[in-house]
């Protein structure tokens, strides 16, 4: 018997669309309730969704089961609104009839594609059935015209024909209520998995050479180790199958029979670890930890993409990006005393102002003017330095490189602005000399707790 | 209209035989480009060759299904090779040309170059993309070039969607093409070849460009092969920066890395300036502006190269002489064809000034009065030169791999640094010499056998056949190396059997013969070793003195070297800070106006007015008040003119003076040096520092 029951459908669509879509009876119950009344005019559904890619398989999957005209369309993809509208009328041509591509329809506003929907209802003969317009990535929607979202909200309206708009997105419909116009779409929430939903699920598309048990406790451990950092189906779908192989190496060569679950975690555990470090976060990529696999060979001898985070630059762009980061993280009076060879005498107390006592880090960046950061290179740099052209270019090609930002207008002759956007890490790879000595926060140790 | 030779030949120097000169300049220069072009390509094949494999590995793994289970459960990354250049942001577009082309050659016609400021949005970036793929699709097959033009002409709509069906017809249309045809293009193409989409500069694209470009396109990755090529140039890093993890998930990142441009920079020394190929030299000055330029500014190899060809140029342009600056054979022979003002032009060099004062006195007057004589004898001195410059350059690699084996590089590390302590003056008078000759007596012997058959290599490669010498006697010292070993072990047995004598003595005698050892160590003879190995270290200084003199010392030097370093400074690293406040300090430099000559403290009023405000306005701190400034500026005019200064002070301020005080004023202000300044009514505020 399948969970879900419905008068409109066999029981075999329903079982097979339980096989299809585990672990969301209830959100699925109830979008079959919605899409059973064909005659009633649900006017918009809002579906809410953190585990974002599965959803549209689901409703996706749905739709083509039960056999209802329906628009898919990624609001990523058609990324204005022409595009937008075209699309779902393109698609909607090519319902009924068998031609793989609809021909293309020019519409341009809004107003066209009322018009236009309209009449593509007719000529499709779709008057009696409710046609489905699904929106992934409805967020987008926020970009286009102001008209755009309204007006799918009230296409029942305008266009006088069951037409019900399905938007996906993972964002609350709360942040997307337009000021005028819009009409308040029934939304449905899609929670996060489970652990146990997770466990179900990648437990159910086991590989056909090996038992479902075995593979359950494969699931078993590699969700023990990735559910702390990632709840994305796809993404643990696609771990679990880069490191399936791994666990059934001591099965393969004879060492461990499937049911040697300890002996099986223990040669597993650590290389999951590993994975968690390096190809889960992208730093080498998944056909390297493939290689890797094969080659059976440690992947220490395999930088990531953040062991190469140093970066060769000329010398004076190495001064210029030094005397950026002093004039960002240094308070500018206190200039004077640092870069100054006869400065006096300056007390303690005066010194280190009482507001100032939180770190500079924590605040971020300060932007300076250009002649500060020039008085400063001019400072720290042993020999004379001429303000050549090739000083000025460089600015700006550390600008370019994304080390330094310019704020605000960039306007040359008034005098930019810009702010450092390197990390003291990064600064005190390329600073030889002793970057203690100018730099206000040694003299203000933050007290972090 | 005026070619390029009329300018030539219309330079400073009298038209001594411009035509010849710049065709010998244009020679070099193609030469030398040819040779520069031949030296990147080998650089990058490694990092090309890397790349092909990588594109030709990511398409496979697309095509072929390992097992059913694993396809369908991995999610479909997009293969991208993340390509880190480095910061020399100039040498990158040679490098991606060079890249799109071994690609269009070796794996696919399908290769797209996208820069940032091309694509401020995801709509631009998509038309960008798509023209240039259906442009590359009319030079697959010219005879279908029609419908690709109706295509093109047509609107397309940018979307995904129709590049996939763009592809699908493309690879479909090569399938069913007649197999004769087919060959052809699929021999060095694959059967679907991929799209790749090189982003030149990384670090400019807006995350949301590259964000909305990679998750639209992860969407139809099944239907085309897709594959991205970032250009970096600071870090990898920065992919973590730009992507959340949501989307770089989405990709399948590599890391490639281009060779650094330091050793780029040395290969193109190696080739272009350490060598006997061409003529053409540059003098240390010269050289140390523009290594300088690229150490100190830009990493840019091309730059370098661009340096380079403006000294050809210049010194093409500047020296009559170098008309001789060409192969020695052709040399010889247009030594015999030079006018009386080209010798006249010889006998001014002061290298052959010095020349002549070292010679008797009869040769004196014939090399000063005759021309033919003359002639004759500046065919052996090229050939001197020539000869000099072959056994220049051997000599320096061999002292070079003395110099790299020692601690702390006195001499410095690449061969660069030693080639420019060696051109500008008696290398062998620096104290840095002299350290490294004092390291070099210390050197332990494997080293040094290693370090002499290094050399013995260098000198037997080495064209020169003056060398055979110094070969045999570097073999020798081999040899001689070779034979210590035995020896050295028959005198270890003797001094142990010597240490077990003295044990037997007792306390006096055992005190004595300590003290005489002692003795015997302070007036201690050398070991063999050690005597060899002062013998080799002379051996080497001698080589040095006699062939590593600095060029300045060679008799007709200037023909081949370059050496106005300061002009080539003022074209490549121009200060327009100090030009401007020259101009503005000091309007005489530029003007060449008599009156204007004056003295540094003073302002003189018959300067322009601009000159004048900004003179006034040095003296103020940072915020002017206007009307300050117009008083000094009207005593400043008026000082002159007015012989009564008393009368004009307490009178209104002439119109027209202060009509001239203002337009100076803006014009200061248009050149960046004050600004408006909110804070205090009728106060402008003063934008530079510092003089200059």
């Amino acid at each position: 018997m399948p969970n879900f029951e419905h008068p409109e459908y066999p029981e075999a669509t329903l079982l097979h669309l339980e096989s299809m879509v585990p672990c969301r009876e209830s959100q699925v119950s109830s979008l079959l309730s919605i899409f059973g009344e064909v005659a009633r005019s649900i006017l918009c559904i809002w579906v809410d969704y953190r585990c974002s890619t599965k959803m549209f398989v689901l409703t996706n999957r749905l739709k083509t089961n039960l056999n209802l005209p329906h628009v898919f369309v990624n609001c990523v993809e058609c990324f204005t609104s022409r595009l937008l509208l075209e699309e779902i009328l393109t698609q909607l041509q090519s319902l009924s009839s068998e031609k793989k591509h609809g021909s293309h329809v020019p519409c341009d506003t809004f107003n066209d594609f009322v018009r236009l929907f309209k009449q593509e209802i007719i000529t499709q003969d779709l008057q009696n059935q409710t046609v489905y317009i699904v929106l992934d990535k409805a967020e987008q929607l926020r970009e286009m015209e102001a008209n755009v979202l309204p007006g799918f909200l009230r296409l029942q309206e305008m266009t006088d024909r069951n037409v019900t708009v399905i938007f996906l997105s993972e964002i609350v419909w709360e942040l997307f209520r337009p000021n005028t116009g819009c009409l308040e779409p029934f939304t449905l929430y899609f929670s996060d998995y489970s652990i146990g939903n997770l466990q179900k699920i990648l437990s159910h598309y086991h590989p056909p050479e090996y038992s479902a048990d075995f593979y359950a406790a494969y699931i078993n451990i590699l969700l023990g180790v990735f559910y702390t950092v990632c709840r994305d189906l796809k993404e643990l779908r696609h771990l679990a199958a880069l490191n399936f192989t791994k666990y059934c190496e001591p099965v393969v060569r004879g060492e461990a029979n499937e049911r040697d679950t300890r002996r099986l975690w223990k040669n597993i555990e650590s290389h999951l670890k590993k994975a968690m470090q390096t190809v889960y976060l992208r730093e080498i990529s998944s056909s390297q930890w493939e290689r890797i696999q094969k080659d059976d060979g440690e992947p220490g001898h395999l930088k990531g993409l953040s062991a190469h985070a140093h970066v060769e630059l000329p010398y004076y762009s190495k001064f210029l990006l030094i005397a950026a980061y002093l004039a960002s993280y240094n308070p500018a009076r206190t200039d004077k005393r640092f870069f100054l060879k006869h400065h006096g005498k300056i007390k303690k107390t005066n010194f280190l102002k009482k507001h100032e006592k939180t770190s500079n880090h924590l605040l971020g960046p300060k932007p300076f003017p250009l002649d500060r950061l020039l008085a400063i290179l001019y400072s720290i740099v042993d020999n004379k330095v001429a303000p050549t052209a090739n000083i000025f270019s460089q600015i700006t090609s550390l600008v370019t490189l994304q080390l330094l930002t310019l704020v605000g207008h960039d306007d040359q002759l008034d005098g930019p602005k810009y702010k450092c956007t390197v990390s003291l890490d990064f600064i005190r790879a390329i600073a030889r000399f002793r970057l203690k000595k100018v730099y206000y926060d040694t003299y203000n140790t933050p007290k972090i707790t | 209209t005026t070619t390029l030779t009329d300018y030539f030949s219309q330079g400073k120097n009298d038209s001594e035989d411009s035509g010849l000169r710049f065709a010998t300049c244009q020679l070099l220069w193609k030469q030398i480009n040819s040779e520069t072009e031949k030296i990147q390509e080998e650089l990058n094949k490694q990092l090309f060759d890397n790349l092909i494999h990588f594109l030709r590995q990511s398409h496979s793994e697309l095509q072929t299904k390992k097992t059913e289970w694993m396809c369908r459960m991995k999610s479909s990354e997009i293969p991208t090779a993340a390509l880190v250049l480095g910061v020399n942001v100039t040498d990158h577009d040679m490098t991606f040309k060079s890249l799109s082309e071994v690609l269009q050659d070796n794996v696919t016609p399908y290769v797209v170059s996208l820069q940032a400021k091309e694509c401020p949005g995801i709509k631009h970036l998509l038309q960008k993309l798509m023209g240039q793929l259906m442009d590359c699709n009319v030079d697959v097959d010219s005879s279908e070039e029609e419908e690709c033009v109706n295509i093109s002409q047509k609107k397309i709509r940018c979307s995904m969607a129709s590049l996939s069906k763009w592809y699908e017809s493309v690879t479909k249309k090569t399938d069913s093409e007649t197999p004769s045809k087919k060959r052809t293009s699929s021999s060095r193409h694959w059967q679907s070849p991929p799209i790749v989409v090189i982003f030149k500069d990384m670090e400019s694209f807006t995350t949301k460009v590259l964000q909305d470009f990679i998750v639209i396109s992860s969407q139809h990755i099944r239907e085309f092969p897709l594959v991205l090529i970032f250009g970096i140039a600071t870090s990898p890093m920065i992919i973590h920066r730009l992507l959340p993890h949501s989307v770089s998930s989405l990709l399948c990142i590599e890391l490639f890395q281009s060779l650094s441009c330091k050793e780029h920079l040395a290969t193109v020394i190696d080739k272009l300036l350490l060598t006997t190929q061409f003529p053409f030299k540059l003098s240390e000055k010269v050289l140390q502006v523009l290594i300088n330029i690229f150490l100190y500014h830009d990493f840019s190899v091309q730059n370098f190269i661009k340096g380079f060809q403006l000294s050809i140029v210049e010194h093409f342009y500047s020296q009559p002489l170098s008309v001789l600056c060409c192969q020695l054979l052709e040399a010889k022979k247009r030594v015999n064809s030079l006018s009386h003002n080209q010798c006249e032009n010889i006998r001014s060099l002061p290298s052959f000034r010095r020349y002549v004062e070292s010679q008797v006195s009869e040769k004196q007057i014939a090399l000063l009065t005759e021309d033919s004589f003359l002639k004759e004898v500046t065919q052996t001195l090229l050939e001197d030169l020539h000869i000099y410059h072959e056994n220049y350059f051997t000599v320096l690699r061999c002292l070079h791999v003395f110099t790299t084996s020692l601690p702390k590089y006195p001499l410095g590390k690449q061969i660069r640094e030693l080639h420019c302590a060696c051109l500008g003056k008696s290398v062998w008078e620096t104290e840095e010499y002299e350290s490294a000759i004092q390291l070099l007596r210390m050197l332990a012997k494997d080293e040094l056998v290693a370090i002499l058959q290094k050399c013995a290599e260098i000198f037997i490669s080495s064209s020169g056949k003056q060398f055979s010498n110094t070969v045999e006697k570097l073999e020798e010292f081999l040899a001689r190396f070779q034979n210590l070993e035995e020896t050295s072990e028959v005198q270890d047995v003797s001094v142990s059997s010597q240490k077990e004598l003295q044990k037997t003595t007792d306390l006096y005698h055992l005190q004595k013969t300590l003290l005489a050892l002692k003795e015997s160590k302070r007036s201690k003879k050398l070991t063999k070793f050690e005597m060899l190995r002062f013998e080799v270290v002379d051996f080497i200084d001698s080589l040095v003195r006699s062939y590593l003199a600095p060029a300045e010392m060679q008799t007709l030097n200037e023909v081949v070297y370059f050496n106005t370093a300061n002009t080539l400074r003022e074209h490549l690293n121009a200060a327009p800070r100090i030009a401007l406040h020259t101009a503005l300090n000091n309007p005489y430099c530029y003007l060449k106006n008599q009156t204007l000559k004056s003295d540094v403290g003073c302002i003189s009023n018959t300067a322009p007015d601009i000159c004048i405000v900004y003179k006034l306005h040095l003296e103020c701190g940072r915020l002017i008040n206007l009307v300050d400034w117009l008083e000094a500026f009207s005593t400043v005019v008026t000082a002159v003119e007015g012989t009564d200064p008393d009368a004009v002070a307490t009178d209104q301020v002439d119109e027209i003076i202060h009509a001239r005080f203002i337009r100076a004023v803006s014009e200061l202000e248009l050149l960046g040096f004050i600004k408006p300044s909110k804070q205090k009514t009728d106060h402008v505020a003063r934008l530079t520092w510092g003089g200059c």
